[in-house]
């Protein structure tokens, strides 16, 4: 508001003001920039302390935490691999695996059953899939494991893999049934007239043209059951079928000090 | 739509149903459980009525555990709200522009490490006398400083909680950054018409204008902060002691430790109202806000 006043009557006074400004500016920027230099360091120096020292042998760590490898030991990974990984691995990936397809599957025949048709009761389902979003699976933890001894599939894959599809369920559900709702109508309508079973609509039309949610959903899934780790130390018992979450807790256990091999 | 059986939605909906039911029983299971005293391993069942409840509103490491998980949701809340906001706004800056991508996405990178990852490497970043912490203290002269971080009853808590924000400040961040770019440029060009200086824009634009995420980065960050497991269960197990027990690491040792079950149900049923509490106060604000627009 004063700038342009102080333009006409004092071309000079603005001139420093300005300059004084862009001084001003740059210092600011200077600031900024040193804050997120040391934000970044704080991020990624232990991520890469956590690579680098995994080509070091235990000793190294503890001795010479800081710097390089003397000697980059390939074999730490043989190592852990060998001794146990490699079969977590297996595990997370059958885990995995199953439990994407199954919730993107079953959330993919019920959003249909939600978006393309008009029943009662449908908000009923509706509360029921956005009330499963707000429940946390501590609190269902001791009955589910009950539950899932007496399925008599406590100890097994399946002990971790219905658990998760059925938490989730509800926001995959939802999600997928929101892109449904965007598919045109008459595509569905001309495929009824070429006589197509609604069965045959889901899977020849609506799946197909919905490929960017369905991979999204199973991104979600994917890195959920990768990661989770409370089910995977609870419903499994045997350390052959562990998950690499809980494989790894076993590994720090097991073998102490072996650092080197994370 | 031409004729149809009315039985087909229903088909369709029946194996996303029979798979709800594993979320839905447990819920109800777990109450009945709670006034119940039982073990795995004893098949008897003794009824106690709200027995299990009076046990607990009198139990001191609850309390502790409770006292945790809300020191978890304030400073969660300063720091990946707040701070996330602060970052999110300083990377959008036009000023910084230029290098924000690489910034950002190194910020991100501990949201795809795994959490059982992430406390493995700070248990070993912790540790007393190897730990880089302590070495780092050291080098720069803090020696007074330097501790065994996780084994002191009185920082463990706040070790187990530094690790936390490391890992979410960044996905808060990005949640904004998403907020921010939909802010109309026009009302950042208007006040610096005006003279504005940054900051002013900063708590006059930026902070009104990213009112709806900072609500949905509160209730992520509140639940998350209520329901935190794996961080103190691997770095801590609750100890030394009780110091950094959570309500969820409390919970699984009294059923799989202690096997206590119906007390164990018990203190689940307190996590199930605390976060009914938190989804009831979100779904009112939504519709507040729905009426607004």
């Amino acid at each position: 508001m004063q700038m342009p006043k102080t333009n006409v009557t004092l071309p000079n006074v603005v001139n420093t003001a300005t300059k004084e400004r862009k001084k001003k500016r740059y210092t600011g920027v200077t600031i900024v920039y040193v804050g997120l230099i040391v934000y970044f360091i704080v991020i990624a120096y232990p991520l890469l302390w956590m690579i680098i020292s995994s080509f070091k042998s235990t000793d190294e760590i503890f001795t010479h935490s800081w710097s390089m490898p003397h000697t980059w030991l390939i074999e730490n990974y043989v190592t852990a691999w060998k001794s146990g990984i490699s079969s977590y691995f297996l595990n997370s990936v059958i885990v995995t695996g199953a439990s994407c397809f199954l919730t993107v599957l079953v959330s993919a025949l019920g959003a249909y059953g939600l978006s393309r048709f008009e029943f009662q009761g449908k908000a009923f389902v509706l509360i029921i899939c956005l009330g499963g979003l707000m429940l946390s699976p501590q609190v269902s933890l001791i009955p589910l494991y009950s539950i899932i001894q007496k399925l008599g599939i406590y100890n097994t894959h399946l002990a971790l893999i219905l658990p998760y599809v059925a938490y989730r369920i509800p926001l995959t559900i939802l999600l997928i049934r929101a892109y449904f709702l965007s598919i045109p109508k008459e595509l569905e309508e001309a495929a009824r007239l070429d006589g197509c079973t609604s069965l045959g609509i889901l899977f020849r039309i609506f799946i197909p043209m919905s490929t960017p949610i369905l991979l999204t959903t199973t991104i979600l899934t994917a890195y959920y059951t990768w990661n989770e780790f409370m089910f995977a130390i609870i419903f499994i018992d045997d350390d052959s079928l562990r998950t690499i979450p809980a494989g790894l807790m076993q590994f720090r256990d097991a073998l102490q000090t072996d650092w080197g091999y994370y | 739509m031409l004729k149809r059986n009315k039985l087909t939605p229903y088909l369709y909906l029946l194996p996303a149903f029979a798979f709800l039911l594993l979320v839905y029983i447990p819920i109800f299971q777990n109450i009945w459980d709670s006034l119940y005293e039982w073990s795995t391993f004893s098949p008897d069942k003794v009824f106690v009525g709200i027995d299990n409840y009076v046990h607990l509103f009198k139990d001191p490491v609850f309390y502790q555990a409770l006292k945790n998980n809300i020191l978890y949701a304030v400073i969660s809340i300063i720091f990946q709200v707040g701070g996330g906001l602060i970052v999110a706004a300083v990377l959008e800056d036009k000023l910084i522009r230029k290098f924000s991508p690489f910034f950002r996405t190194v910020y991100f990178l501990p949201v795809v490490v795994s959490m059982t990852v992430i406390a493995l490497l700070f248990t070993f970043f912790y540790n007393p006398e190897v730990g880089l912490l302590n070495q780092m203290l050291k080098m720069i002269g803090l020696d007074s400083l330097a501790k065994p971080w996780l084994g002191d009853s009185n920082t463990a808590i706040y070790a187990v909680i530094a690790v936390s924000q490391w890992q979410s400040i960044g996905y808060i961040a990005m949640l904004y950054i998403v907020a921010i770019q939909k802010i109309s440029p026009e009302l950042y060009e208007a006040a610096e018409i005006d003279g504005a200086n940054k900051f002013k824009m900063f708590f006059h634009i930026t902070v009104p204008q990213t009112k709806e995420m900072t609500f949905v980065a509160v209730i992520l960050t509140l639940t998350g902060a209520f329901t935190v497991f794996n961080e103190p269960y691997i770095l801590t197990g609750g100890g030394p002691g009780t110091s950094s027990e959570v309500l969820s690491t409390y919970l699984y040792k009294t059923a799989f430790s202690k096997d206590m079950m119906g007390y164990a149900s018990s203190i689940a049923t307190v996590i199930l109202i605390i976060t009914l509490l938190i989804s009831l106060v979100q779904m009112k604000a939504f519709k507040t806000g729905k009426e607004d627009a």
